[in-house]
C-alpha cells in the first residue's frame, strides 16, 4: 500500500498471445499505469481455473483480472469463449458468497492494444479503490479451500 | 549473495536479476530484488548483472548452474518473448533442462510502466511468483515429429508466384492455389511499371510460364482453400477445385466457344471496362492456358438450354458434367499471398459514388493504358470513347482519411499516379494532366527522380490540396478543389478523373485468416508476428505472408518479401526434424473418470476418450482449456499445473 489511500491488490492472468503481448507493448510504448497488479502469464485465458480466482481472493487479492484475445481472435480458436462462460458463472457464484462480481474483470486486449491494456489497468484500479478492500479479507473470513469451483 | 541453509534434497533455485542498463535498474532497485529473492525458500543463489543477456551475463548463469548445482533458474529481465530462448539454451549448455528456467518479466510489465518503490515491490512479487513456478516445473524433452516437405502457397499474384518459384528451386514441392482461372494477379492487369516503365505483362509472363513448367510446382487455379487443420510441419489442407467445365489438357485456345456464346457480362480482367462471354480466358497468356466456363453466368449447363460452345468445340474440351473436386494435401509450411483490392469508388460520396462514368480508379486507368486492354492502349474515356483532353488525377482517394475512409497511406499511389499522368501525356501529346496531392511520398530507389521527371519533363501540373467535390456537368466532369499553397479555389472542367483509390486487403482475406488461425490487424491486413523483426511470419508457426496481403506495398517489395517468406518456409521444409513443445496436457489415468467433458473443449481434436481420456501430444497446442474443464483434476498442463499457479498466486500476494 502507498500513501494513506487504499491500494487494491490485484492478480492479472494474461494470455501469452494477446493480453500478455498487449501488456508488453504498453511497456515498450512506456504507457504508465498503476503497479497494483502482479501479472501471471498463461498460454490461454481458457487455462484460467475459476479456483485460481477464488484462491487469489483467499490470499488477499481485492481484484482479479483475466486478459484474453478478442472474441474470434483466440490463438487457440475458441479458448476465450470458454473463459467467458466460466468467468460469468464464477461471478454469479462469488456474488452468492459476498464477493462483488466487479472484482473479477474479464478483458479482451489484443497484442496491438498496449494503450488499451494500460487503460484497463487504470480503470480497474480506480474501480477497486472505489469499492474498497474485499470485505471477507478484512474479516479474515476464508472461502472453502481451493479446488471446489469448476466450470 | 548465497543464501543460507540450502537443503540437500530440496529445490536449489538461482535468481538472476538484470539491470538492462538503466532500463530496469533506472526504476527498479535490482539489488533489493535480488536480496528479497535470496531470502525465499528454495532459493540458494541470487545475483545481479548489468546485462544478463550478454555473454558474461549468460556465463554467470551457466557457472552458477554448475557450481551451485541449481535445479531451477529464474531470470528477472525483459519479456520472455525476447530472451527466453537465449537463457534456456544457456541452461541447457550448463547441463540444466531448459524447461527448468523461467523468465520473470520485470521490464515491459514493470520497470517501463511504473516508478518509485512500488515498482521494486511489484518486481519482487513477480520474481517470488516465478520462483514458485520454477520449483514446480519438471524437466521435459521436446517431442520430435516428422513433417511434410511440401509448401502451400495461397494466391497466384506476383508474390505467390515468386514464393512458389523460390521454394521449388530449393527442391521442394509446391502447391500454388489461385481462386481465379489464371495466375498473374494484379500485376497482369498493369500497363507499365514505375519507375522503369517496363511493360508489366512482359516481365510477369515469363515468371508465370516458369511456374507452370516447373516440375516441382503444381498450380491449382480456380480453386480455394476450404479448410486447414494441423500444425507446423503437418498442416492438412482441403482445397476446393471449382469445375471449369473445360478440360484444360484438351483446350487448344481456338476461341470459337467464346464467339458463339450468347452471354455478355462485365470482364473482371478489364475492371468491367469491356465485356466477356460466359466461357472465356482472362487474357491470352493465362496460366493454366485454358478457357473457363463461368457457371454463374452460363445460360445453363444442360445442353438443351444452350450448348452452343460444346457444339463448336472441335477439341471436345467442354464437359458440362464436370464436378467440383476436393483435393486433400499435407503440407509442412504455408505462404499466404492473397494480395489486395482497391477501396471501392462507390464508397467515395464526394467523388460521385462511382456513378459518374468518367470517374475511374487507378486499375481501370491501367487497363486503358494497357496494350492488351479494351482500347488497345489508347486512352479513351468510358462514357463516349473520346480521347480526354484534360485529365485530373486525385491522390489519397480513400487513403489518409481517418474520418471518412482509411486512415493509412496506401504507399504506391504517389508513384503510380506520376506514372499514369506521364503515360497519359506520352499518349495524348496535347493533353493536360493535373495531379492533386497531399504530400508526395516517393521513397524508393529512383522514385523521387521519376516523380521529378513527370513534373518537369512531362509538364504535369501538381496541385497541393484536396478535392472537395467531383460531379458530372453535361459531358464534363467538374472538379472543385483548393490549392493550399496559393490558397486559391480551383475548378477544372475535366474530361476524365482518375482516383488513386486506397489499397485494401483482397476480398476473403479475413475468412482465410480465420481458416488458418492467423490474425488480421485493424484494417484487415494480415498481422505479422513482429512488425520489425518477424515481418514475414504469422504468429502461428509455419505460416508466412508475402505481398500486399500484409499491407500496401509495390512490386519490388512484394517480390522481396516473397523470397524472404520462401526462405523461411524452406527452413522448415529442409529441417531434419521438427520439435513440438512438450508443455502439453496430460492425463492422470488413476483420477480420470472418463466423463468426456474435456474432449469437446479441444479445438484440435487432440483428446480421445475411451475408459479414460488420452491426449495426442503432437496435436495438443498447450492452451489448457481442457484442464480448466476437468472436474476431477485428472487433466493437467505440464509446467502449468494447478498447484504451481496457486502457489504463484499466493506468492504474488504475500506481504513482506
Amino acid at each position: 500500500m502507498r500513501g494513506n489511500g487504499f491500494e487494491p491488490k490485484i492478480v492479472a492472468f494474461l494470455c501469452r498471445w494477446c493480453a500478455g503481448a498487449g501488456a508488453d507493448l504498453a511497456g515498450t510504448s512506456r504507457l504508465s499505469y498503476p503497479p497494483n497488479a502482479v501479472p501471471i502469464r498463461v498460454n490461454c485465458s481458457g487455462r484460467v481455473e475459476p479456483a485460481w480466482v477464488v484462491e487469489a481472493f483467499r490470499s488477499g487479492a481485492d481484484g482479479v483480472l483475466i486478459g484474453g484475445c478478442h472474441p474470434g481472435d483466440c490463438h487457440y480458436v475458441v479458448g476465450n469463449y470458454k473463459t467467458r462462460r466460466r468467468i460469468y458463472l464464477l461471478q454469479k457464484v462469488l456474488a452468492e458468497v459476498g464477493v462483488e462480481p466487479e472484482r473479477v474483470r474479464l478483458e479482451w486486449v489484443s497484442a496491438t492494444e498496449g494503450a488499451r491494456f494500460a487503460r484497463v489497468m487504470r480503470e480497474f484500479v480506480e474501480e477497486l479503490r472505489a469499492l474498497g478492500p474485499l470485505a471477507m479479507n478484512q474479516e479474515e473470513k476464508a472461502l472453502p479451500p481451493q479446488g471446489g469451483v469448476h466450470a | 549473495m548465497a543464501a543460507p541453509n540450502p537443503g540437500p534434497k530440496g529445490p536449489r533455485v538461482g535468481v538472476f536479476v538484470c539491470y538492462c542498463g538503466k532500463n530496469i535498474a533506472g526504476t527498479v532497485d535490482v539489488k533489493k530484488v535480488a536480496e528479497a529473492a535470496a531470502g525465499l525458500p528454495g532459493v540458494v543463489y541470487a545475483t545481479t548483472h548489468e546485462y544478463m543477456c550478454s555473454d558474461p551475463g549468460q556465463e554467470l548463469v551457466k557457472r552458477a548452474i554448475r557450481e551451485q548445482r541449481l535445479t531451477g533458474v529464474v531470470v528477472a529481465a525483459c519479456s520472455p518473448s525476447m530472451h527466453e530462448v537465449t537463457f534456456r539454451r544457456a541452461a541447457q549448455e550448463a547441463g540444466l533442462n531448459p524447461y527448468l528456467l523461467e523468465i520473470a518479466n520485470v521490464r515491459e510489465q514493470c520497470s517501463w510502466v511504473h516508478e518509485g518503490p512500488a515498482a521494486t515491490d511489484k518486481a519482487v512479487r513477480i520474481v517470488r511468483a516465478m520462483v514458485e513456478k520454477v520449483k514446480g516445473n519438471h524437466p521435459l524433452t521436446p517431442v520430435e515429429i516428422g513433417h511434410s516437405r511440401t509448401c502451400l502457397v495461397i494466391g497466384g499474384g506476383i508474390a505467390g508466384i515468386q514464393a512458389a518459384l523460390d521454394v521449388a528451386d530449393a527442391g521442394f514441392d509446391v502447391i500454388l492455389v489461385e481462386r481465379s482461372p489464371t495466375i498473374g494477379g494484379r500485376m497482369a492487369q498493369l500497363s507499365e511499371t514505375f519507375p522503369t516503365l517496363d511493360c508489366s505483362q512482359c516481365i510477369l509472363t515469363p515468371k508465370m510460364v516458369d511456374a507452370s513448367r516447373h516440375p516441382k510446382i503444381r498450380i491449382l487455379a480456380y480453386s480455394e482453400v476450404e479448410e486447414v487443420t494441423g500444425f507446423l510441419g503437418n498442416y492438412r489442407v482441403r482445397i476446393r477445385r471449382k469445375p471449369a467445365y473445360v478440360i484444360a489438357d484438351k483446350c487448344n485456345l481456338c476461341g470459337e466457344c467464346a464467339k458463339v456464346c450468347p452471354v455478355r457480362v462485365p470482364n473482371e480482367f478489364d475492371q468491367g471496362l469491356s465485356e466477356r462471354a460466359a466461357i472465356y480466358i482472362p487474357f491470352p497468356q493465362a496460366v493454366p492456358s485454358s478457357y473457363t466456363l463461368d457457371a454463374k453466368n452460363c445460360l445453363g449447363l444442360v445442353p438443351l438450354t444452350c450448348g452452343e460452345c460444346a457444339k463448336v468445340c472441335e477439341a471436345k474440351a467442354i464437359d458440362y458434367d464436370m464436378q467440383e473436386e476436393i483435393v486433400e494435401e499435407e503440407v509442412g509450411a504455408i505462404i499466404v499471398a492473397t494480395g489486395y483490392d482497391l477501396y471501392p469508388k462507390e464508397a467515395m460520396a464526394e467523388y460521385g459514388h462511382g456513378t459518374v462514368p468518367d470517374v475511374i480508379d487507378g486499375l481501370e486507368f491501367e487497363r486503358l493504358l494497357s496494350a492488351s486492354g479494351p482500347t488497345k492502349g489508347q486512352v479513351r474515356r468510358p462514357s463516349d470513347g473520346k480521347v480526354p483532353r484534360e485529365v485530373v488525377f486525385i491522390q489519397c482517394s480513400g487513403s489518409r482519411d481517418p474520418e471518412l475512409h482509411k486512415p493509412y497511406c496506401s504507399k504506391i499511389c504517389c508513384m503510380y499516379t506520376a506514372k499514369h499522368a506521364l503515360l497519359y501525356r506520352h499518349n495524348v501529346h496535347d493533353g493536360k494532366a493535373y495531379v492533386f496531392y497531399i504530400d508526395i511520398r516517393a521513397g524508393g530507389k529512383d522514385y523521387e527522380e521519376f516523380v521529378n521527371r513527370a513534373m518537369e519533363d512531362d509538364r504535369i501540373l501538381y496541385l497541393r490540396g484536396k478535392v472537395a467535390k467531383v460531379f458530372r456537368e453535361e459531358d464534363k466532369v467538374m472538379v472543385w478543389g483548393v490549392d493550399t499553397l496559393t490558397g486559391k479555389r480551383i475548378e477544372i472542367r475535366a474530361d476524365l478523373v482518375v482516383l488513386a483509390q486506397a489499397m485494401v486487403p483482397a476480398e476473403g482475406t479475413w475468412d482465410l485468416a480465420r481458416k488458418l488461425r492467423i490474425a488480421c490487424g485493424s484494417e484487415g491486413f494480415l498481422k505479422e508476428a513482429h512488425p520489425k523483426l518477424r515481418p514475414l511470419e504469422a504468429l502461428s508457426a509455419g505460416i508466412f505472408m508475402a505481398g500486399a496481403a500484409q499491407g500496401p506495398k509495390d512490386i519490388p517489395e512484394a517480390v522481396a518479401q516473397a523470397s524472404g517468406a520462401a526462405a523461411k518456409a524452406v527452413g522448415i521444409l529442409s529441417a531434419d526434424k521438427l520439435v513440438h513443445s512438450p508443455e502439453v496436457a496430460e492425463v492422470d489415468e488413476d483420477l480420470c473418470s472418463g466423463c468426456k467433458l474435456c474432449a469437446p473443449q479441444c479445438p484440435y481434436g487432440a483428446i480421445t476418450v475411451d475408459e479414460v481420456a488420452h491426449v495426442n501430444e503432437i496435436l495438443c497446442e498447450s492452451c489448457g482449456t481442457c484442464v480448466a474443464a476437468c472436474p476431477s483434476g485428472a487433466m493437467s498442463l505440464r509446467n502449468c499445473q494447478d498447484e504451481q499457479v496457486v502457489r504463484m498466486v499466493q506468492a504474488a500476494l504475500a506481504e513482506g
